[in-house]
């Protein structure tokens, strides 16, 4: 084992563990906490594959900026006392977990049958070339460049989204007074 | 690494997603079941660009996370709003549309 695939199993190992606890805790700040657990292996992976830019934007905005607005909502709503019931059980929940295992099984199915060995397209990982350029230089050129006009309604997206906040919760403020 | 595992990987978590929107009824962990399908599709989309030799893929991502977020800001504000006329988030007792 090199330690490239140490890295891998480890930063893979504790990703999943992570993603198994959000759904397994009771509490939503476990939920969170772990979720964060989850993002961060997710940004040694993305360090594996060469991919420093996106694993820094990983970490600044997931790891930091999405889960202080779920932590803070979890907080505002002081979720913890009353999310008691939090889960399904019963029958639904086994019927839930055999959809999960069969889910499962075709992602795998398809993972590996579906990337045939020789298709360039889906040559491994550690043959692509490493003189390819995907840094934050070659990013932004594709960014602002071929990707401009997807670029532009992405940060249309991003103010409909601060607009639909503000009315949201303002109307509330509004019906309260 | 080959790419297999990378995607194995990121099919596995995804499903992680997928049940975890099915099994728990609290909104605030299915919203975070969703940024974990999000996340596992970033993983594949890494995974499958590196292995191309281009940085496309790596700019869907940026794409995904800015959608991402705004989709959480969304569904955050809603939850506060729900739960302020509710008291409750399960979303087996917010069933119906004019509270």
């Amino acid at each position: 084992m090199n330690p490239e695939q140490i890295l891998f199993f480890l930063f893979g190992a504790v990703s999943l563990i992570g993603a198994i606890a959000v759904i397994s805790f009771r509490h939503p700040i476990y939920s969170a906490l772990s979720l964060i657990v989850t993002f961060f292996a997710q940004a040694g992976l993305f360090i594996l594959l060469g991919a420093h830019f996106v694993a820094a934007v990983q970490v600044i905005v997931y790891a930091g900026a999405i889960m202080v607005l779920f932590l803070f909502v979890i907080m505002l709503l002081n979720l913890g006392t009353l999310s008691a019931k939090g889960a399904i059980t019963g029958k639904l929940k086994g019927f839930a977990v055999i959809l999960g295992i069969l889910l499962a099984v075709e992602g795998v199915y398809i993972a590996v049958k579906g990337t045939k060995p020789g298709d360039p397209a889906v040559a491994s990982a550690e043959t692509a070339t490493e003189s390819v350029n995907t840094t934050t230089y070659s990013i932004g050129e594709l960014l602002f460049d071929e990707y401009l006009l997807p670029f532009e309604v992405t940060s249309l997206i991003l103010l409909a989204a601060l607009i639909g906040v503000i009315v949201l919760v303002k109307r509330e403020t509004q019906e309260e007074n | 690494m080959p790419l297999e595992y990378y995607l194995v990987l990121s099919a596995l978590l995804f499903t992680i997603g997928v049940v975890g929107v099915l099994v728990r009824r609290n909104a605030i962990i299915i919203f975070m079941c969703i940024e974990l399908m999000l996340n596992a599709a970033n993983l594949a989309f890494v995974a499958i660009s590196r292995s191309l030799g281009e940085a496309s893929g790596q700019v869907f991502v940026i794409f995904v996370m800015a959608v991402a977020a705004a989709e959480v800001a969304i569904g955050l504000a809603i939850i506060v709003s729900v739960f302020k006329h509710q008291q409750t988030i399960n979303v087996d007792e917010v069933n119906s549309l004019k509270g």
